[in-house]
């Protein structure tokens, strides 16, 4: 099981950038559509709030690529 | 060890200030029509992009934020005087929202102050948990946490159940006539649930102010061993960090789907899809909650046998699976599609309001139907009719809500039930799982960030995508269910995958943290 475990690090290190960027093209394509200040605020408010969620997606991908999360570590 | 009176103080003193908490985040929200209406007008655009920010600021930025500043705070100077300090400032900002006086009256100081008041709502809801249930936690006994903390899992659904209970009551009790009942409440009764709060938070303060400090922590403080950074041991330090990311990804961020899911998408998706009306959708889900809210104390008491693990996980997968079939079944028990219409019953009234100095008048056509099992339908159409040649213009606004007979109505309050019995399988035993996660010296820190990352932001944003996806692909209405479904899945798959059965860990290791 450790092998899926780092294979799917890969996984999430690509996913947390992949979902930023659905993100983003949905808050582009939501304002265009509703330009108005209430849906730009609330997509710089999501956009803000998931970037640092998508890092974490990231750096916990990289530590299971590492193997960190492997079961017979302590 | 402390003793079973204690202990049971102790779960009283801690939920019922989470309970109030809860109950004080929650009136803003299910409010948020009334208080718009009185402090954020929309022909003023700055006070529209206020009342924006109050929603969205309020549970996604502020939450965390208040994790963390108050996480720090509990374990630098200790949990008890925190978690009281979070109980102050949430009573005495929700009391203050009730006295505020309207935009009408002092104008655009009214969005400004409600604004600066939600925000500090926010920051202590973010404080107030972490706080709750490490103090909990670390009065419990070894083998019993998840039964003891399982108390405070609770809270946050009585708070809804309270919540919800005290606005349906002074929405009715404000006048014999009903109509004129509900005119008082939009007027000036929307204030009285946040008024009464401030009774509940003292006697929760008084409380409180009564219990002594968590022996754990009491204990590494006169040891001298408490964290001199909480923050940068609980996110600067490899090994810790690497339990944060875990937690979040592999337990909250699902629980946190699941828990919104069921208990406030459910009720958007009963009135806005299932078009039922405004009381009936609101005490389905006050019905729900309360068959329901036992569970939070079975499956936390079960998690010290069976694991906290295996639980939520079960909780998620159970979600994931039944989700589009349960909702799909609210959507088919509301359907008037293949009942048959008693159309000689059938009641239509026009109204038309001739607009002073205009050529035209407002039109409002409300008919009335039923059906043979007793559902009601009411349609009410407004437009506007150019008067001399009798033409409508603009496009008019048709509004439907259904009243349900009683077999409908139960049955929904089941499908309800049955969402709120994931919520208590995925939420019950987390409290007991986070804190076992991380050592005493930096627990309030290190549970409060991924709780309200997992709860505010991913579950927060639950009803807001759920609803977004249903405008971008018309023709499913179910498809708002895709962003729980991901998710909890995504979640299922880390939890199951990488975090570890409560009995392969020490419970309350203070190893854990050392990189």
């Amino acid at each position: 099981m450790n092998s899926v475990r780092r294979f799917l690090g890969l996984v999430w290190i690509l996913l947390g950038p992949a979902a930023l960027y659905y993100l983003v093209s949905t808050a582009v394509r939501e304002i265009s559509h509703k330009p108005f200040t209430e849906t730009k605020v609330q997509w710089i408010v999501f956009i803000g709030v998931s970037l640092p969620i998508a890092a974490g997606l990231v750096l916990f991908g990289y530590y299971a690529l590492r193997g960190e999360y492997d079961r017979d570590r302590a | 060890m402390t003793s079973t009176k204690e202990i049971r103080k102790v779960i009283l003193a801690s939920s019922l200030g989470t309970l109030i908490e809860w109950y004080d985040f929650y009136i803003f929200g299910s409010l948020a029509t009334v208080i718009a209406s009185q402090f954020f007008p929309k022909t003023d655009p700055t006070a529209a992009l206020l009342s924006t920010l109050g929603t969205f600021a309020a549970g996604f930025v502020v939450r965390p934020f208040g994790a963390l500043v108050f996480g720090r705070i509990g374990d630098l100077i200790g949990r008890k005087y925190t978690f009281l300090l979070t109980l102050i400032l949430m009573g005495t900002s929700t009391f203050a929202i009730g006295l505020i006086p309207g935009y009408d009256s002092i104008g655009f100081a009214a969005p400004i102050i409600i604004l600066l008041l939600r925000l500090v709502q926010g920051l202590a809801l973010g404080g107030e948990y972490g706080g709750a249930a490490t103090y909990v936690a670390e009065h419990a006994p070894p083998g019993r946490r998840g039964y003891f903390t399982s108390w405070i899992q609770t809270t946050a659904t009585l708070g809804l159940f309270v919540s919800l209970a005290v606005i349906l009551l002074t929405r009715h009790l404000l006048d014999p006539d009903p109509e004129v009942s509900i005119q008082k409440f939009n007027a000036w009764g929307w204030r009285i649930p946040f008024l009464v709060s401030i009774i509940l938070v003292i006697v929760s303060v008084y409380i409180r102010l009564r219990m002594k400090e968590s022996p754990l922590f009491a204990r590494l403080k006169s040891e001298g061993k408490t964290s001199r950074n909480p923050i940068r041991e609980s996110f600067a330090q490899r090994a810790n960090l690497k339990l944060v990311l875990l937690a979040l990804f592999g337990a909250t961020m699902g629980q946190g789907v699941v828990w919104y899911t069921g208990q406030f998408y459910a009720q958007t998706f009963i009135e806005n899809a299932c078009k039922i009306d405004f009381d009936q959708s609101r005490t389905i889900l006050i019905w729900a909650i309360l068959f329901a809210t036992p569970f939070f104390i079975v499956f936390g008491g079960w998690s010290d046998r069976a694991g906290r693990k295996r639980i939520m996980l079960i909780g998620m997968l159970l979600a994931i699976a039944t989700y589009r079939l349960l909702f799909g079944t609210l959507l088919q028990i509301s359907d008037t599609g293949h009942r048959k219409e008693l159309v000689q019953q059938k009641e239509v009234t026009t109204t038309l309001n001739p607009v002073a100095g205009q050529s035209y008048a407002l039109r409002a056509r409300t008919s009335i139907s039923r059906f043979d099992d007793g559902l009601l339908l009411r349609e009410t159409t407004r437009d506007t009719l150019f008067l001399p040649d009798g033409r409508a213009s603009l496009k008019a606004d048709t509004r439907s809500s259904k009243v349900l007979p009683a077999s409908g109505y139960w049955k929904m309050v089941g499908i309800v039930f049955i969402m709120i019995l994931y919520v208590t399988m995925v939420y019950g035993p987390i409290a007991a799982f986070l804190v076992e996660l991380f050592p005493t010296r930096i627990r309030y820190t290190s549970m409060s960030l991924p709780y309200h990352i997992g709860n505010g932001v991913f579950g927060g944003l639950t009803p807001f995508i759920a609803t977004l996806l249903t405008t971008i692909y018309v023709g499913d209405k179910l498809v708002g269910l895709y962003y729980p479904i991901l998710i909890a899945g995504l979640s299922l798959i880390v939890g199951l995958l990488y975090i570890r059965p409560t009995v392969e860990r020490d419970p309350l290791n203070e190893s854990l943290a050392v990189d």
